[in-house]
């Protein structure tokens, strides 16, 4: 038998596009976790929030999923902000955030998931949209649009989101409170109010992924504890806090499971985040793009 | 009290217990308990890595599977030895089939030992937050390998038999409530023993400033192992008998978020800084759950639980136990107001 070529070729395109949308994932962890130092490990359970949302939405009025999680952008940016406050005087000040406020945030993570299933219920839900059945085929090559439309709204997201920190003076602002908040204080910057905006940009990309992640694939309350570990181990691979780093980790991980699913098969997949966190961990903890 | 004294004192208690309840002849007695005391074991080995040493373990799932899967693993390797391995094997497996429930019990603490030690060596050399984040993902992944792994069921599940009666004690829950008893009893009197010992001084210095314990000479690494092995051992001991218990073990069941959730939530709930507070958490929680799932549903039951968890963190970051100290305290003398640290440093 020799080996099938165009399988592989495939299963690096699917890698490639998924992994696009892990980065979509992983982009607010990135700022949360890698930037503020926040481990906000309640991140994919705002995801599922995201993807619940797009559902009710476009199952209610019919509007399209993608556009429903633009138009709650403001909602999900709120949402951070208030959760920060409360993260802020809680733990942060206390100096607790080491164990209280892991506690907090997996309480959180319980907390959504488990009002998720008391509304919903545990069934798989789904969105429909025109592009959903789609694919575009070039030459033997697929490129389902299920896939590539999250994959570019996601490179649109990182795009904006990298520009904005670095262009911006808010942006710069959010760099500079992970080096040195005290000097941001010199500049006339108030710390904590921009740690706030960052854990609301950070949540608000949760209402995109949502919305892609249910493009995706369907979607059922306990789904985003498969994304936890995918999420960091994106996260530090590309090295905390780096935007470019994440896209990279992000492609990476998303080729590895496609690969894997593809030959050795897809219930597997979720082990590869894990063993791409281990090895990372063990022999370079500060990522490929690491400073 | 002695460490000793203190151990047959709580079986005493834990005993008494028993045959009281035996008084109401009530099987449902003895299936709540079982829970029950099955999360206080869950909750005092949390907390042996979490209060003592501070590092957070999101895994505890993981772990009590581990202890399940073993005996799962141990009970079908009889007929699979029937099966395909030659005879004189398959006869020495039969033994196996005898084998009391205490030996599946330590075999499961011991891979759920050796499961904690390797996490803890690839992960604990780092900031503690990877080593919270690499036991979320340790779950998902041990998940997936049971999934996978048709000899234990795969994402069937498997069945256990349970016999329907044991010498001398009689009735099968009977057996395993007092098993479960035994192992939370010892359990508190490790945790209570740690506590008072240099062990439990040497994991203190971790919690507090693990860099100025390093640096005064306090060998972090191997107390953080020993820690993370001891409460990985506790846990896969709890998850031991579980498959006699319920009957039918899946995976889903099995590595069930509720075990991640209340082996954190009780000691936080309780307080984290003695043997007490995850004592008195996984007695309130629960005989709360119970309850709760009884009268309403398991998931509002669940719900409460996370709610308590988010609101105690906030609001009492001690738990049940410091709320008590501080009112004792309050008693006695007026409160020293300690400084703010957010005030002097930005």
């Amino acid at each position: 038998m020799d080996f099938p070529v165009e399988l592989l070729i495939n299963a690096l395109i699917a890698g490639i596009l998924l992994g696009g949308f892990y980065a979509a994932v992983t982009v607010g962890v990135s700022i949360s976790f890698g930037i503020l130092d926040i481990v906000n490990i309640a991140h994919p359970a705002f995801i599922i929030l995201g993807s619940y949302i797009a559902y009710i939405a476009s199952s209610r009025l019919g509007l399209d999923p993608i556009l429903v999680s633009i138009l709650a952008l403001p909602a999900f940016y709120y949402l951070g902000a208030a959760i920060y406050q409360v993260y802020y005087v809680s733990f942060e000040k206390r100096g607790q955030e080491a164990l209280r406020g892991l506690a907090f945030f997996f309480g959180l993570l319980f907390v959504t998931e488990v009002v998720l299933i008391l509304v919903f219920g545990v069934d798989y839900r789904y969105v429909s949209a025109p592009y959903i059945d789609e694919t575009i085929r070039i030459g033997m090559f697929d490129l389902p649009l299920r896939m590539l439309i999250p994959f570019i709204i996601s490179m649109l997201l990182l795009g904006g989101l990298q520009l904005y920190l670095t262009r911006t003076y808010t942006g710069r602002a959010i760099m500079a409170v992970a080096q040195d908040q005290f000097a941001l204080q010199l500049m006339a910057a108030d710390p904590i109010r921009i740690k706030r905006i960052a854990f609301g940009i950070s949540i608000a990309t949760a209402s995109i992924a949502g919305a892609l992640l249910i493009v995706i694939q369907p979607v059922e309350p306990s789904v985003g504890r498969e994304y936890i570990g995918r999420v960091f181990a994106i996260c530090v691979l590309g090295g905390l806090g780096s935007l470019p780093g994440t896209v990279i980790g992000a492609l990476l991980l998303g080729i590895m499971e496609s690969l894997t699913s593809t030959f050795y098969g897809p219930s597997w997949a979720p082990a590869v985040a894990f063993g791409f966190l281990l090895l990372t961990l063990a022999f370079r903890p500060a990522g490929i793009m690491g400073r | 009290m002695r460490t000793p004294v203190f151990f047959l004192v709580s079986l005493a208690v834990g005993l008494a217990l028993f045959f009281i309840a035996r008084q109401y002849g009530n099987d449902y007695i003895f299936f709540a308990g079982y829970t029950v005391l099955q999360f206080i074991v869950l909750a005092t080995a949390w907390n042996i890595l979490g209060g003592y040493c501070g590092y957070v373990n999101f895994g505890s799932a993981a772990f009590f599977a581990m202890g399940a899967y073993t005996t799962v693993a141990l009970t079908k390797f009889p007929n699979f030895a029937n099966r395909y391995l030659p005879e004189s094997i398959a006869w020495l497996a039969q033994g196996i089939t005898y084998m009391p429930i205490p030996v599946f019990m330590l075999l499961g603490g011991l891979i759920a030992g050796l499961v904690g030690l390797g996490t803890g060596y690839l992960t604990l050399r780092l900031r503690g937050v990877f080593f919270a984040i690499a036991t979320l993902a340790l779950a998902v992944v041990l998940q997936t390998l049971i999934v996978n792994w048709d000899y234990v069921g795969g994402s069937r599940g498997a069945y256990v038999i349970r016999p329907a009666t044991v010498p001398l004690i009689g009735n099968y829950v009977e057996y395993l409530f007092l098993l479960m008893m035994v192992l939370s009893v010892i359990a508190l009197t490790v945790a209570r023993g740690i506590e008072r010992s240099q062990l439990g001084y040497g994991f203190a210095t971790i919690r507090d400033d693990e860099l100025a314990a390093e640096a005064s000479g306090v060998p972090t690494l191997r107390l953080k192992l020993v820690a993370t092995t001891l409460s990985g051992a506790f846990m896969g001991m709890a998850g031991a008998p579980f498959p006699y218990y319920i009957g039918f073990l899946e995976p889903s069941s099995a590595f069930g978020l509720a075990y991640a959730v209340n082996s954190i939530a009780m000691p936080m709930i309780g307080g984290t800084t003695s043997w007490v507070g995850p004592l008195l958490g996984a007695v309130l929680l629960g005989s709360l759950q119970q309850y709760a799932t009884v009268t309403i549903s398991s998931a509002v039951s669940l719900l409460v639980v996370g709610l308590l968890l988010v609101g105690f963190v906030i609001i009492a970051p001690n738990g049940i136990v410091g709320l008590f100290q501080k009112f004792v305290r309050h008693k006695e003398e007026p409160e020293i107001p300690l400084h703010d640290p957010a005030e002097e440093t930005p």
